[in-house]
């Protein structure tokens, strides 16, 4: 039987984190959440990260030649 | 529209341009290889023009053409044997490593203090199988059953793949904090 989830260590909650996130378990409700700040703030830095990636990687555009190849490929297609 | 889906040529040049940004950059983010963005954009649009008379306006054009191009892109990547399960096993740390290897002090959290290049650059960096799943779901915004339907996996590998690339972006991160904030 596991120990008591509250009784778990930083690292072993850590570790586990990713099957409980998978079985849809609701983490900022876990008792260890609710009593560790080391690890609120461990989650607060992925939902950062998150955050970010909303920010990420603005449109570029294609270079000029790449519908050459397209028109290309296309005419020897047909 | 009509033109092109009844074979006009300038009217699909002109979808091309309307769309070549949008699909080249969805290209690039989850492939992270400009040579290789290219060709699969090439090959999205040679399937949208293969396909586009099948295009029956159910949805948004752009969606439509948006789920061609990741379809393209995952066929490409399991060309290449992209698998998750694998990449997952491949992911298990090493005894050097250790498992608390990334634990959060909250002296050194990460929040407002994002370089974006960095986190690029770190994104870029990921295994194929996390970058993908981070693409799909924290910057494209698919959800975790529309990931796993594309990705022909269970919603909970979907959230746990998403939550282990978070956690190698973070380390790749911590590894940019500036030298007085490193443990």
């Amino acid at each position: 039987m596991n120990p008591a989830p509250d009784h778990l260590s930083c690292a072993e909650f850590q570790a586990r984190l990713a099957e409980m996130i998978g079985s849809g378990a609701n983490v900022a409700a876990h008792p260890h959440i609710q009593q560790c700040e080391l690890c609120r703030a461990f989650l607060a830095d992925l939902e950062a990260i998150a955050q970010a990636a909303r920010e990420l990687f603005p449109a570029v555009e294609p270079p000029d030649d790449l519908w050459e190849n397209i028109e290309t490929a296309i005419k020897k297609g047909k | 529209m009509a033109r092109a889906q009844a074979g006009d040529h300038q009217a699909f040049a002109q979808l091309y341009s309307l769309h070549k940004r949008r699909i080249y950059s969805l290209c690039l983010r989850m492939v992270g290889n400009i040579a290789e963005a290219e060709d699969l954009t090439q090959e999205a649009f040679l399937q949208l023009h293969r396909k586009i008379a099948t295009f029956r306006g159910d949805s948004a054009f752009s969606t439509w053409l948006h789920r061609l191009a990741i379809n393209v892109v995952l066929m490409q990547l399991r060309k290449k044997g992209l698998s998750l399960i694998s990449l997952d096993e491949a992911m298990e740390p090493t005894p050097e490593e250790g498992p608390g290897r990334s634990f959060g002090a909250p002296d050194l959290t990460l929040t407002g203090a994002i370089d974006r290049l960095a986190l690029e650059r770190a994104v870029a960096d990921l295994p194929a199988g996390y970058r993908l799943i981070f693409i799909l779901h924290d910057v494209e915004g698919f959800e975790h059953n529309e990931i796993a339907s594309m990705l022909d996996c269970s919603i909970g590998n979907s959230k746990s793949q998403l939550h282990k690339a978070r956690l190698k972006l973070r380390d790749a991160l911590r590894k940019h904090l500036p030298q007085e904030a490193q443990p």
